[in-house]
């Protein structure tokens, strides 16, 4: 049994807060190398779920599973230290670095120096710090970001400050990359590149779960989708199988259409 | 310890606190609009007390007149400080906010020491009469008045909130700020509600105290810190949690000075705060919260 | 761009050593004694900085954790008699196991706990200073306490302990530099803007904000310890919460996430007073003026203003000659 056991999975997750539930009972399965799309209307609890995974909430109920580990309340540091790394919907980048900064920050867990290498500056320290920054560089360029690096984060456009945050959490070497619509806010161009790069990024073994409005984008690069609505799930299964589910249509396609 | 002193440690206990309870109400408020501490609540308490000090003092009006006088002005001060400071700053990190409000508090500290002096005043009671005996213990009118004035703005309040449009309003700013904006409710406008009725409810407190504990330019320092350590106590940003965790804290001063040592009194509050902070941070009434991102 | 920077760094440190050792000799003899006690502000203000310039959190009761060390270390070397060593490095170490015991707690919360906190915490220590009679020699203070003395040197000149306090402070402040520019000093500035994006990213923020908590501490307890041991009396007054503020204005004024600019602030406000005899009593209004019109107009404080100079400067130079300026500005390189 453990043998088949899914890389990333969860079930009976249950989050309330006061008197709205934002999840109730969700189950899901990712498998490994995967693109893997949540989606549903605003309010559906996706956001919810991805936080919930992150350690930033804890769950009523329910038990998260990743790569034969629990992650059950785990805070989000040692979550990331499994090697699952997010982005945010409402970009959380540090405003007060540089751009090349803010992906030298997301290499934290990869830096193997301790509080006497840098107090004293030995050369490990000088050694891991090139290192960190020609990483950083190279992930920028990855994502395709090719503004002057020592500017100020804040002053990017609002698109490359998605990729940025895209860059930055490359640069944690996930294994699990979770973007929360990536594609809010781009222009049809910076949205295509987005499908692109995610590819790229399962090109490197890392496997994606998204949430996106995008269908076009979801339908396009998606191995697999799972609906949400009121916090449950409506549906499960390849984005053709969503696509026909009556159920979905009504509650959400339909919608669009 | 005999019944009769305990019981008056009790009496003046809740009266001091019902002041604590009205501090920490108004640091309540602004919370729940802001997100942020406003370190020159202690100072509206100070002002409360001052301000009808010096017009009876240099103004020669009569105590009916100088006490609601006095709140206006201070509630009038709370919207300046809003106005002045607090909004230019919109969108800057919390801890600027922070920073501003503790330089604000400085401002009006040192601004009552300038034009008051550093003497201590005594506002005179409200009401003539001699302390009312009571089981042993005697009750002073003004405990009356203190007790009283807090119920009814605890009254007045809960009516706010539930009949009127702002007082709705400002409830769905304290559950989500970023939601009451996308409905269309000015956000703005809340806050400076908010930080009128903070001073209000600040300057309420120092005036009906002033006649029991005496006033001075610095006594906003300690007043406002109890008030806060109340406003823990009773869970940040639950309102009727602020004013019980007033009287605990009211409370539980006066009986420690009684019966441990009263050098030690103004320790007390913050050595409750402090435990607090450790054991308890949600407070006795409420819930944790979760950061949205 | 960063061997620029290394160089650059390289460079103002070597000018700072430079004006340290060469102060002394250039201003009178009677600013020996303010400039130490500026050195020691510059050493808290160093540590503060590290907690609410760079961690973003707010610490109202340093005083507390400077006058600890102070009283520790004087009681020690006064009543019991310990070599001044030995108390100074107990009073560091009361300061820093203190701030653990207050921080682990209170910074596992999000939002200004801290900052309560550690106003409670200071005033609770400032009633103790006056009313543990038998141990601090209450309100009047404890006297008698030795000069610093340290193998079998006596440093009982005002000229002596200046290059003490000011080589401490440099010692320190190339330590805060290096911690700045590490893997650390990012994951203080990134808890500073987001807690949450920090944490996802796998920094262990209440740990990280509770290491530099107790550093800050640890800082300001080297100050209070050089402190006693330099006046050789110390009593509440010093230590109250109107200190505790003074020490905040001086990381606000010279800049937030700014050592430089903590350095600055505190010589900045310690000298000034000497020249402003008449403000005095009312030095509180400047100080609350000081907060709010530096957040308003010039958040980044003195550093920030330091660095528009120069921008407006470089520029103006500039456009008479571009290769000069163009060269000028590369060999300055950025400032931590
Ligand atoms: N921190 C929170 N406090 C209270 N309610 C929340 C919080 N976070 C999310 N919710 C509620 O949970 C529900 C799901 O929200 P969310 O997960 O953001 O949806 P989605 O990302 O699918 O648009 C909504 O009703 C939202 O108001
Ligand atoms: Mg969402």
């Amino acid at each position: 049994m453990s043998g088949s056991e899914p890389f990333f999975a969860g079930e009976g997750i249950t989050l309330r807060f006061g008197g709205v539930t934002a999840l109730r009972d969700v189950a899901f399965s990712v498998s490994k190398g995967t693109v893997h799309a949540m989606i549903g209307p605003n309010g559906a609890g996706k956001t919810s779920l991805f936080n919930v995974i992150t350690g930033l909430y804890e769950p009523d109920a329910g038990a998260i599973r990743f790569s034969g580990k629990s992650l059950t309340g785990l805070p989000p540091h040692a979550v990331a230290q499994s090697g699952i790394v997010r982005t945010f919907q409402n970009l959380e980048i540090f405003t007060n670095m540089s751009v090349l900064e803010n992906v030298v920050t997301g290499a934290h867990l990869s830096v193997k120096y301790g509080p006497l290498d840098f107090f004293l500056r030995t050369p490990r320290y000088f050694r891991e710090e090139r290192r960190l920054r020609e990483e950083a560089r190279a992930e920028l360029s990855f994502v395709g970001l090719d503004a002057d690096v020592s500017l100020p984060a804040a002053q990017l456009p609002f698109g490359s400050q998605r990729m940025l945050e895209i860059a930055r959490a490359l640069a944690a070497h996930p294994r699990l990359l979770l973007l929360d619509e990536p594609a809010a806010g781009l222009n049809i161009r910076e949205t295509s590149a987005l499908g692109e790069l995610i590819r790229r990024i399962v090109a490197r073994g890392v496997t994606v779960v998204m949430v996106e409005h995008d269908m076009a984008l979801v339908m396009d690069i998606s191995d697999r989708v799972t609906v949400l609505n009121y916090g449950e799930v409506l549906a499960d299964g390849t984005p053709a199988e969503v696509q026909r589910n009556p159920a979905v249509v009504a509650a959400y396609l339909g919608e669009e259409a | 310890m005999p019944f009769s002193s305990f019981l008056q440690f009790i009496v003046s206990g809740v009266t001091v606190g019902a002041t604590y309870g009205l501090t920490a109400l108004g640091f309540t408020m602004i919370f729940n609009t802001t997100g942020i501490i406003n370190f020159a609540q202690g100072e509206f308490v100070m002002l409360g007390g001052m301000l009808a000090v010096f017009s009876m003092k240099w103004g020669g009006l009569p105590l009916p007149v100088a006490v609601p006088l006095s709140v206006l002005l201070v509630t009038a001060m709370g919207v300046g400080v809003d106005r002045l400071t607090i909004r230019p700053m919109r969108g800057k990190p919390a801890v600027s906010l922070v920073i501003v409000t503790i330089g604000v508090s400085i401002l009006l500290r040192g601004g009552a020491m300038l034009i008051f002096g550093k003497d201590t005043h005594a506002l005179p009671p409200f009401s003539e009469g001699a302390a009312i005996p009571l089981g042993g213990a005697s009750l002073l009118p003004q405990s009356i008045w203190v007790v009283g004035i807090t119920l009814a703005v605890l009254v007045a309040m809960k009516v706010f909130f539930d009949r009127t449009i702002t007082g709705k309003a400002m409830l769905a700013c304290a559950c989500d700020r970023k939601a009451a904006s996308l409905m269309g409710i000015n956000v703005d406008v809340m806050v400076t509600v908010s930080f009128a009725f903070s001073a209000l409810v600040g300057a309420l407190g120092g005036v009906i105290l002033a006649p029991i504990t005496l006033t001075a330019y610095d006594v906003g320092i300690l007043l406002g810190l109890k008030g806060f350590a109340a406003c823990i106590l009773g869970g940040l940003g639950n309102p009727f949690g602020a004013v019980a965790g007033g009287l605990i804290i009211g409370v539980l001063e006066s009986l420690g000075a009684g019966f441990l040592s009263s050098g030690y009194k103004d320790a007390i509050a913050f050595v409750i705060l402090l435990a607090l902070l450790f054991l308890r941070p949600s407070g006795l009434f409420g819930k944790a919260s979760a950061d949205r991102v | 761009m960063s061997s620029n920077r290394g160089k650059g760094s390289a460079a103002g440190l070597a000018a700072f050593a430079a004006i340290i050792a060469a102060a002394p000799f250039l201003l009178p003899d009677y600013y020996q004694s303010v400039l130490i006690v500026a050195g020691l502000f510059a050493i808290l203000s160093m540590g503060l900085n590290l907690l609410m310039g760079y961690a973003g959190q707010i610490s109202l009761g340093h005083a507390a954790f400077y006058g600890l060390s102070a009283y520790a270390s004087g009681i020690l070397t006064t009543t019991f008699h310990w070599p001044v060593p030995a108390g100074i490095a107990a009073g560091v170490v009361l300061s820093g196991v203190t701030a653990a015991l207050i921080g682990i707690p209170t910074l596992k919360l999000k939002g200004h706990y801290l900052a309560m906190g550690t106003l409670g915490f200071g005033v609770i220590v400032y009633i103790v200073f006056n009313e543990a009679v038998g141990l601090t020699a209450g309100p009047s203070g404890l006297t008698g306490i030795p000069r610093l003395s340290a193998f079998g040197k006596t440093f009982s000149t005002d000229r002596e302990y200046y290059f003490v306090v000011w080589g401490t402070a440099f010692v320190l402040f190339v330590l805060a530099r290096n911690l700045v520019r590490s893997r650390m000093g990012r994951a203080l500035r990134a808890i500073h803007t987001s807690e949450s994006a920090a944490s996802v990213l796998g920094i262990d923020v209440a740990r990280y904000k509770a290491f530099v908590f107790v550093l800050s501490a640890v800082y300001a307890g080297i100050a209070g310890a050089l402190y006693a041991h330099f006046v050789t009396f110390v009593s509440p007054g010093s230590f109250s919460f109107h200190a505790s503020i003074q020490i905040v204005t001086m990381v606000v004024l010279g800049g937030m996430a700014s050592l430089w600019g903590a350095v600055a602030g505190a010589v900045f406000l310690t000298v000034l007073p000497e020249w402003l005899r008449a403000i005095e009593d009312y030095d509180i209004l400047v100080y609350g003026a000081i907060l709010v019109l530096t957040m308003r107009f010039l958040p980044g404080g003195l550093a920030e203003g330091a660095e528009r100079a120069r921008g407006t400067l470089v520029s103006a130079f500039r456009r008479k000659s571009p290769a000069s300026a163009a060269a000028a500005s590369g060999a300055e390189g950025r400032k931590p």
